[in-house]
């Protein structure tokens, strides 16, 4: 089991991921730099949080044009997972591998803190070993979160079960005051038709062991592990 | 050829920028600005005489790149 970590020039949650991957898992995992079109053999890819390009023109919008992205496309269309976190979520929004788009904060604030949020799908790669309706707690910190659809794409993201996690209060409870950026339903992430491709704006990374308060991260890197180890 | 490309949120999405930019010139004595939608405008030099080549090359600049169409209209305008 290798992950893949793509890493463009102003990601910098990429050695948050490798370590993760590598130091808590066990797993093999490496670096892929977005000039590069070979994956390494990973069995997972990961898009890991930061600022792609210095977020210039919008978050995400040029880094969807590094060559690496359209092995990352190809890897998707053959089923292989992958996961964006935060900026690597906004740079899957911008290569068209989910659906959206994000604006500003609605507090028009960089939002720096912890949330809840709900497991609405655990049948994707990455969620399978949260119970699905449980409450997980994550931090976040992005100045766009504020992921937004036309109506008739959010209907169908609710009808097709395809919201992975929804922000929340400590007890479940969608509520607006739960909501740190305005995300339309309270949407934290979403994935593809197919499940594989999987996008949210909180940090599993940074919440991944007990040393940083917080492990409740590590199950999406190790259901993807299951998973793949499954399919295998 | 000069062309300018004018990027800016679609009626009906939110604009927290334009909104708090509307609050401040309310509170600057502005009282009769009723909505502000903030964008982005790009000073495009293309090289070529076409001026109907030259909008049509950055109506797919916009398209593919400058904006966002799920959020964001553009317009095109040859200026020289």
């Amino acid at each position: 089991m290798k992950f893949g970590i793509v890493v463009f020039p102003g990601s910098n949650c990429d050695e948050d991921c490798l370590h993760v991957a590598k130091d808590l898992l066990g797993c093999e995992a490496d670096y892929v730099w977005h000039h590069e079109r070979d994956l390494k053999g990973a069995d997972a890819v990961i898009l890991p949080g930061g600022f792609a390009y210095g977020d210039y023109l919008r978050a995400g919008a040029l880094a969807r044009f590094s060559p690496v992205m359209e092995s990352v496309a190809e890897f998707a269309k053959k089923g292989g997972p992958v996961l964006g976190i935060c900026n690597g979520f906004q740079v899957l929004l911008e290569a068209g591998l989910l659906p959206g788009a994000m604006q500003i904060n609605r507090g028009l604030r960089y939002v720096c803190r912890d949330v809840h949020m709900k497991v609405e799908n655990d049948a994707t790669p990455f969620t399978s070993l949260y119970p699905k309706g449980s409450v997980v707690t994550m931090p976040i910190g992005h100045m766009e979160g504020n992921y937004t659809a036309p109506p008739d794409v959010l209907d169908a993201l609710e009808a097709e079960g395809r919201v992975v996690f929804r922000y929340c209060e400590t007890d479940g409870r969608i509520t607006d005051a739960a909501n740190p950026n305005g995300a339309a339903r309270g949407i934290a992430g979403i994935c593809n038709r197919e499940g594989n491709v999987v996008g949210l704006m909180p940090h599993p990374d940074r919440c991944s062991e007990a040393l940083l308060g917080n492990d409740s991260g590590l199950k999406m890197f190790e259901s993807a592990v299951a998973a793949l180890s499954t399919t295998r | 050829m000069k062309v300018e490309v004018r990027v800016y949120p679609k009626e009906g999405v939110l604009d927290p920028q334009g909104k708090a930019i509307a609050a401040a010139l309310g509170r600057l004595g502005h009282g009769a600005v009723r909505d502000v939608r903030a964008g982005k405008v790009f000073f495009i030099d293309v090289a070529g005489a076409d001026a109907r080549a030259a909008e049509a090359d950055a109506k797919r600049m916009a398209e593919e790149l400058l904006a966002n169409t799920v959020i964001e209209g553009y317009d095109v305008r040859v200026v020289s």
